[in-house]
């Protein structure tokens, strides 16, 4: 009831924070051609746009739960070396610029690159400017927000649950799947929920790996780049299913989230 | 897990009742400055501000040029600068289409020099531009490979081959536009794997041997001699490199010495040797 009010001039800056982040969609809200709006965003080039975009960002939200959670897991419970190293790295990606991580990933998956060379050679398979290339991308750079995500949670867990579980004789798989993950689960669908907002809106990796190419690579941000040069309306009409798309999943998490980051043991 | 929620929604609820009571004086006076850092920031009070007394000797020349000239202008900028020492050029490289749009939407920028005519037609329809815009350079196509040509491209017709990675400008941008045009004329239907943004993205990715094939200009693949190896494209439609001073240009008079500069001997001399076509 009585919590301090923030002083006034504090106070007008927090408005000010909130004017900054609010301007920009206000500016572009103002933009949309309403009348337009359905033909533009059932056109073509927003269609096969956002199909590659929900493909690209779900098999990569699945590849990171795949391999994600498994990490999340060594880097939380089980000590091994290298470890604070890797934890180092697993931000690397939320940090950098992505056309860093593009260029990384060509170095490494690249036809030239340190194991993409070897992997043409082995199976024909070249990922750069591929649709799979275009999930490797988006993978590499939204999957730390499921790892750092639940490798969080999992260090708030004192182990007790699982210990009496274990205790009462259930094997590894069982301690896991019934007592582990279900309490971390909040935690597991909010990581699942940014991966995939985040991947949904990945641009510079994906560019500088698997370039630009409708109907194979071009995902609604890349198809948001080459339309503001081409047809400005399709561009407002993507980047307001953009929005839309990546405030659905945000929102509802948004309290839960940073409930759970703020109220730790 | 029902506790955590619980806690941040009794935590939340006081802070905002908080703001709502603190909300209107809070509110306008951040309104106030708000409005006062708009005025001195956004183009338009850039360009409110450069008509004022003064602004023409601040010194710093703002050139936004096609991504093709990002070497010649570099060296261009040099002898500019020791010849008009209180001058300052800062470059601005990126592809034409998009050094159009930022113009377009009011970018503070003093000399526009694009690849094309069809770009610079628009920024002079839409009353952009200061008089009327010098051609100043031509260039033409040509077909980029990585060195020693491993995929064997031997001319246009290589790009129709599918399993050659081949890389264009996108639509829109002049190197993509030319060599649309060069695809058209010898009826070749290549086969596209990635359309670049601008000119040095698609070069560079051809220099890294990602790409078995890209067309971009003669004069690209001369800057980067040695990374690349380059097929010429018979019969290429030439392009025409137009540049004008911007109507709002913030530096004008630095601006005009800069395009007369642009269109005499020394620098046409300069844009030959990087292997442009004279005006």
């Amino acid at each position: 009831m009585t919590t301090p009010r923030l002083p006034a001039p504090l106070a007008a800056l927090g408005v000010l924070g909130g004017l900054l982040l609010l301007l920009p969609f206000v500016g572009l809200a103002v933009q949309v051609p309403l009348r337009e709006l359905p033909a533009l965003l059932s056109g073509e080039v927003a269609l096969e746009a956002l199909r590659l975009s929900l493909a690209s960002s779900t098999l990569a939200t699945l590849v990171s739960l795949l391999l994600g959670l498994p990490l999340a897991y060594l880097l939380a419970r089980h000590d091994f070396p290298g470890r604070r190293l890797l934890r180092g790295v697993v931000l690397l990606p939320l940090v950098l610029p992505p056309v860093v991580g593009g260029a990384a990933l060509l170095f490494a998956l690249g036809r030239r690159g340190l194991v993409g060379a070897q992997l043409e050679a082995a199976t024909g398979i070249v990922l750069p400017f591929s649709f799979a290339g275009v999930v490797l991308a988006v993978t590499f750079i939204s999957m730390p927000f499921l790892v750092v995500t639940v490798e969080g949670a999992l260090r708030g867990l004192d182990g007790r649950h699982e210990a009496a579980a274990a205790t009462l004789g259930a094997g590894r798989w069982t301690v896991l799947w019934r007592v582990t993950l279900p309490l971390v689960r909040p935690s597991l669908v909010a990581g699942l929920a940014l991966t995939w907002a985040r991947a949904i809106g990945e641009f510079g990796a994906t560019l500088t790996f698997a370039g630009s190419l409708a109907g194979r690579t071009r995902t609604l941000p890349l198809a948001i780049f080459v339309a503001l040069e081409q047809d400005r309306d399709v561009a407002i009409a993507l980047s307001l299913l953009m929005v839309v798309l990546s405030l659905a999943v945000v929102v509802p998490l948004r309290d839960r989230w940073w409930g759970r980051a703020g109220s730790g043991p | 897990m029902g506790g955590g929620g619980g806690p941040t929604a009794r935590r939340g609820a006081p802070v905002r009742g908080g703001g709502g009571a603190a909300r209107p004086a809070s509110l306008v006076l951040a309104l106030v400055v708000l409005l006062q850092a708009c005025g001195g920031a956004a183009p338009d009070g850039g360009q409110a501000a450069a008509g004022s007394p003064g602004a023409g000797e601040r010194g710093e020349l703002l050139v936004s040029a096609a991504a093709s000239l990002t070497d010649v202008m570099a060296e261009l900028e040099e002898r500019f600068e020791a010849a008009n020492p209180q001058v300052d050029v800062v470059l601005n490289l990126g592809g034409s289409s998009a050094l159009r749009d930022q113009v377009l939407a009011g970018a503070p920028v003093d000399v526009l020099a694009t690849a094309n005519p069809a770009t610079m037609d628009e920024v002079v329809a839409a009353g952009l531009v200061d008089g009327e815009p010098t051609v100043f350079a031509t260039n033409r196509l040509a077909i980029a490979v990585p060195s020693g040509n491993p995929a064997g491209v031997e001319g246009l017709a290589s790009l129709a081959d599918p399993s050659l990675l081949v890389g264009l400008c996108a639509v829109g941008v002049p190197c993509g536009d030319l060599a649309r045009e060069a695809l058209d004329a010898a009826g070749v239907t290549a086969a596209v794997d990635t359309e670049e943004p601008d000119v040095r993205a698609l070069l560079t990715k051809v220099a890294a041997g990602e790409l078995d094939a890209g067309v971009v200009y003669a004069t690209d693949v001369a800057a980067v001699a040695g990374a690349v190896g380059a097929l010429p494209v018979p019969g290429s439609p030439v392009t025409a490199y137009p540049v004008a001073v911007v109507v709002d240009a913030p530096n004008r008079v630095a601006a005009r010495s800069w395009v007369a500069f642009l269109t005499g001997d020394e620098a046409v001399a300069v844009l030959v040797d990087a292997g442009f076509g004279r005006p």
